[in-house]
């Protein structure tokens, strides 16, 4: 078998005397979408901020494409630059109008001509559905056209791998939507996703795979079908039981 | 404006009582304003401040207060000092918050030694010791006489500031929110490139406020390289006091030189500000 995208093994990460990830491993096939659900303080947002190092692991290794995110040798942000995240807060470039949003790491990262981060850009928007946004600034735009552009932001980079930490939880119900069905479009399009979220639509629709964390620990590793058909464990009951009313 | 907008607005305004409409209304400039075209009437028609104004703005003779200092005129000498310092100022402050903020522990210790032991002095004390230690030392040391009191004076006051300017960047920068970084880095570029054009881009927008409060600072503490001997307004307000032994025309017609240019000062960095926040 060839070697999975992301390969993550016996990750731990401590804040102090906090354990966030106790013992994590996990391996995402290219092409897959991971949908990760837990409750508050499970250690999601770690377990993603992991993946491109954000965060720095305590201990255990986490492999993409192969290459050890630890190795002294390894260009960390020559890796970054293949895995795309999108952010609760969207953490949009106040300054910077939606399209220099999506061109400004194309030029400084990818060093792409002006005409073709532009093109890439306006391509992004319209696949994202908000074209005639280009010029309007991150304050001009409401959460879910905000979200919108974040996603195309990383997605110019042509990523292979694309992380969404809440993507969906900072938005208003109406936008949820707008936002969720450009994720689906993404998930059908092959991208390998690991989403924490607990839009059950979105992980019903596109997810392949279904992961559980409790306590810094994955404690289901499941389709999203077998999860509310027949959780295996009883926490896991207990919190589809509070999500899912 | 149309009648119904007419309508509300004066509805609107006629809720609100006299004390607030008087509260609102800038009268404080407008007795500054008053009280200096009064003072400059009263002074130009007054011989010996006209002398004495004249004597601080343009001088008779050239020569005989040049301290291989080419600008001789002290209303320009005060314009000169604060703009070259503040810009070293701003610079090297730039330079410093950013030193400030860095996780290089040899930066930040280097930066933050500078900026303890830069505040730890008063200005006063600093440009003195500049202008009468570290000037003729370096003269003596390079053999090189061209070195001024004006330079040591610009580098004195420059330097001070870059402390002060140093953690006003500093508090800029570390009031953008962590995700900025974070987007910035998750995007592939590194801490300098994301520096450089996510987080001091947004940063300078938010210190351009107190930044420029810092130049008004700055004109006003530009009287303190008097004491250097370099002839801007206040020094030339004791040389002619010295001269004519008419203290008070001199000093007043200092005073008011100060406060006419501080206005001034004030006028155009509001203007800048307003400039700046519409544009964010
Ligand atoms: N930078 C940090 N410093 C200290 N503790 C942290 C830090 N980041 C996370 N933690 C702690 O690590 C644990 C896991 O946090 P994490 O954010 O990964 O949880 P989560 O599953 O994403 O929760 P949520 O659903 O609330 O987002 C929590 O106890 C949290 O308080
Ligand atoms: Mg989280």
């Amino acid at each position: 078998m060839s070697e999975p995208i992301i390969r993550i093994t016996d990750l731990y990460k401590y804040f102090g005397e906090v354990q966030a990830l106790r013992g994590i491993s996990l391996e995402v096939e290219s092409g897959q979408v991971v949908v990760v659900i837990g409750p508050s303080g499970s250690g999601k947002s770690t377990l993603l901020r992991c993946i491109n190092h954000l965060e720095k692991p305590t201990g255990g290794h986490v492999y993409v494409e192969g290459v050890d995110l630890e190795a002294k040798e390894t260009n960390i942000n020559k890796m970054r630059a293949e895995i795309g995240m999108v952010f609760q807060q969207f953490n949009l470039f106040p300054h910077l109008t939606a399209l220099e949003n999506i061109t400004l790491a194309q030029r400084v990262v990818r060093k792409r001509p002006k005409e073709e981060r532009e093109q890439v850009a306006r391509q992004l928007l319209e696949r994202v559905g908000i074209p005639e946004k280009a010029d309007a600034y991150p304050g001009q735009l409401s959460g879910g056209q905000q979200q919108r552009v974040a996603i195309a932001r990383a997605l110019a980079m042509n990523p292979k791998i694309m992380l969404f930490d809440e993507p969906t939880s900072a938005l208003d119900p109406e936008m949820i939507k707008e936002v969720l069905e450009v994720m689906i479009d993404l998930a059908k399009s092959g991208m390998t996703m690991v989403c924490v979220t607990h839009e059950m639509g979105f992980a019903r629709a596109a997810a392949h795979r279904l992961i559980f964390m409790d306590q810094g620990q994955i404690v289901e590793d499941t389709t999203p079908e077998d999860l509310y058909d027949n959780p295996q464990q009883e926490r896991t009951r207990l919190f589809l039981s509070k999500i899912l009313h | 404006m149309t009648e119904a907008e007419g309508g509300s607005t004066t509805t609107i305004k006629a809720r609100r009582s006299f004390g607030e409409q008087m509260r609102e209304f800038p009268w404080w400039a407008v007795i500054i304003i008053t009280f200096l075209i009064g003072a400059f009437i009263y002074m130009i028609s007054d011989p010996s401040y006209r002398n004495a104004l004249s004597f601080i703005a343009f001088p008779p003779t050239k020569t005989e207060i040049a301290f291989g200092i080419d600008v001789r005129n002290g209303l320009m000498m005060t314009l000169y000092t604060t703009v070259i310092a503040y810009l070293i100022a701003l610079i090297l402050g730039l330079v410093l918050g950013i030193m400030r903020v860095s996780r290089n522990p040899i930066l930040y210790h280097l930066s933050t030694l500078y900026v303890e032991l830069m505040r730890g002095v008063p200005m006063l004390v600093l440009i003195i010791w500049i202008g009468f230690v570290v000037v003729p030392f370096l003269r003596n040391a390079t053999g090189n006489q061209s070195i001024t009191g004006l330079q040591g004076a610009l580098i004195g006051l420059g330097f001070g500031y870059a402390a002060y300017l140093a953690e006003v960047y500093r508090s800029g920068i570390e009031s953008i929110p962590k995700g900025q970084m974070e987007a910035a880095r998750s995007l592939g570029m590194g801490y300098g490139q994301a520096m450089q054009h996510v987080i001091l881009p947004q940063a300078i927008r938010r210190v351009v406020p107190p930044l420029s409060n810092d130049l008004v600072a700055m004109l006003k503490d530009s009287a303190l390289v008097s004491v250097v001997a370099v002839p801007e307004i206040l020094q030339m307000a004791r040389l002619y006091v010295s001269r004519t032994f008419r203290a008070f025309e001199g000093y007043n017609s200092a005073a008011f030189l100060y406060l006419v240019l501080t206005l001034l000062f004030i006028i155009i960095v509001r203007m800048i500000e307003r400039r700046w926040r519409s544009s964010v």
